[in-house]
């Protein structure tokens, strides 16, 4: 696998990019304990987001592993998660804003700390948002690579600590072009008694074809017919 | 999952509203005053978004609403918080036990995924919604603000190891569910046309609103 380019994103940064159709993204969690946040938006018309409940529903699942895909609202595919070393990341856990994370870590000013200061997954993403003209009426729920949520018999929610171990990998394959945005700021639930600031490693390479047996196409019967949208989609050259 | 029965009286209320199913109601209500949705049949999926009326970017946002009390269901005693945090309504009476607010609305596009390409010219949830802003746009309102939805009367289990099902509704004729306003809100509601899963019996049936203050 040739990597294209490589980078770290410290934790309690934000960042974005038009990742391209057929292109791979390879995330590790460096040190352990990682949340690394996303939002999907078509470039060419941000309107087709991200939809976490169509992908929680058109695949019976409430984690994200390997074999999955993340649907746009537009019953398209962005990406599918073509290997997975975790087993379970969360997309309903949300994000924390600037007032829960003063709550559970303290308000630490950019003024007192620069750029160690206590960045929120809220207010990073809207910064991300409004370079592509998209703000607080675009965002949505988002995934958080690296987290588990889950519910008990009664629905009862615990966030897992120590989820994810240090060097653990969850890498996508774009399967139409798709503006990322990206923050690596806390969990909203993570109980950590200092504020997170877990590194995530990101590899951009180039995916090989989507084989006939590819896992995420044949995972279900409803990832055939998502594939076949987005082939649709490509007939109509892209727009 | 507690019930607890209103003691409002029906013949009090201001608004006495019945939205069939596949039509939708777009409504201001203001802080204080109560709102109470009907499945008069029984097993019908109110599909249901809100928006502060001052400010419509700050909504209903399902995953700070379901974080926030520690539960993946709605019931009695759930507040309904906004993208910002706030108070927005409060589930105040509920004769059903528990809603849904994971698995969103039915759309042409996801009808395709979850069932069959052939099947995306079939009434949904989301054109509900777009017609409705679309024919009001005093309120402001585009596709932008078709976000994640509550679904009051569906039952989506999830189980522990992480699935999640479509079952049958733990609603019954003539139960409602109610709420009170903390805020100005706007509430859009669809009552939900989807003929493919159990959500509402593969028979759409009527609601009833009733709003009272």
């Amino acid at each position: 696998m040739v990597i294209d380019y490589e980078t770290q994103l410290d934790g309690g940064k934000h960042w974005s990019f038009v990742a391209k159709r057929g292109s791979g993204l390879c995330l590790e969690d460096v040190a352990g304990g990682a949340n690394l946040a996303m939002l999907f938006y078509n470039p060419l018309n941000p309107l087709e987001r991200y939809n976490a409940p169509d992908t929680l529903k058109c695949q019976h699942t409430l984690r994200l592993t390997r074999g999955h895909c993340l649907y746009s609202d537009m019953g398209r595919i962005f990406c599918s998660i073509i290997e997975d070393s975790v087993g379970w990341h969360d997309t309903i856990g949300g994000n924390a804003n600037r007032a829960l994370v003063a709550k559970r870590w303290g308000d630490v000013s950019y003024q007192a700390a620069r750029n160690d200061w206590t960045q929120n997954g809220h207010d990073a993403f809207l910064v991300e948002a409004a370079k592509y003209g998209l703000g607080r009426r675009d965002l949505a729920a988002n995934v958080n690579w690296f987290s588990k949520v889950a519910a008990d018999d009664r629905g009862r929610l615990t966030f897992a600590a120590g989820h994810s171990a240090a060097g653990s990998q969850v890498t996508l394959r774009f399967e139409m072009d798709s503006l990322v945005l990206l923050h690596s700021c806390p969990h909203p639930m993570n109980p950590a008694d200092a504020y997170p600031r877990q590194p995530v490693k990101l590899s951009f390479f180039q995916a090989p074809p989507v084989a006939e047996d590819d896992v995420c196409r044949t995972s279900r019967p409803e990832n055939l017919r998502g594939f076949e949208n987005n082939r649709l989609y490509h007939l109509g050259g892209g727009h | 999952m507690d019930i607890r029965a209103s003691t409002l009286d029906p013949s009090q209320a201001g608004i006495d509203h019945v939205i069939g199913a596949g039509d939708y109601w777009l409504h201001h209500l203001r802080a204080g005053q109560t709102l109470r949705i009907v499945d008069l049949e029984g097993n019908q999926a109110a599909d249901t978004l809100f928006f502060v009326a001052a400010d419509p970017a700050e909504r209903y946002s399902a995953v700070d609403s379901l974080r926030e009390q520690g539960n993946v269901y709605l019931g009695l005693g759930s507040k309904l918080l906004s993208t910002e945090g706030r108070v927005m309504l409060e589930i105040t009476a509920d004769l059903v036990g528990r809603h849904d607010t994971l698995g969103g609305a039915c759309a042409a596009e996801s009808n395709t995924v979850r069932y069959d390409l052939e099947k995306r010219s079939m009434h949904s949830c989301r054109d509900s919604w777009l017609l409705a802003v679309a024919s009001h746009e005093s309120f402001g309102l585009t596709k932008r603000d078709i976000t994640h939805n509550i679904n009051f009367f569906m039952n989506v289990p999830v189980t522990p190891s992480g699935g999640l099902t479509f079952e049958d509704g733990l609603s019954g004729p003539g139960k409602y569910v109610e709420m009170i306003a903390r805020l100005d809100v706007i509430v859009l509601i669809s009552n939900c046309p989807q003929l493919n899963n159990p959500c509402n019996g593969y028979n759409p049936t009527p609601l009833q609103v009733l709003v009272w203050g």
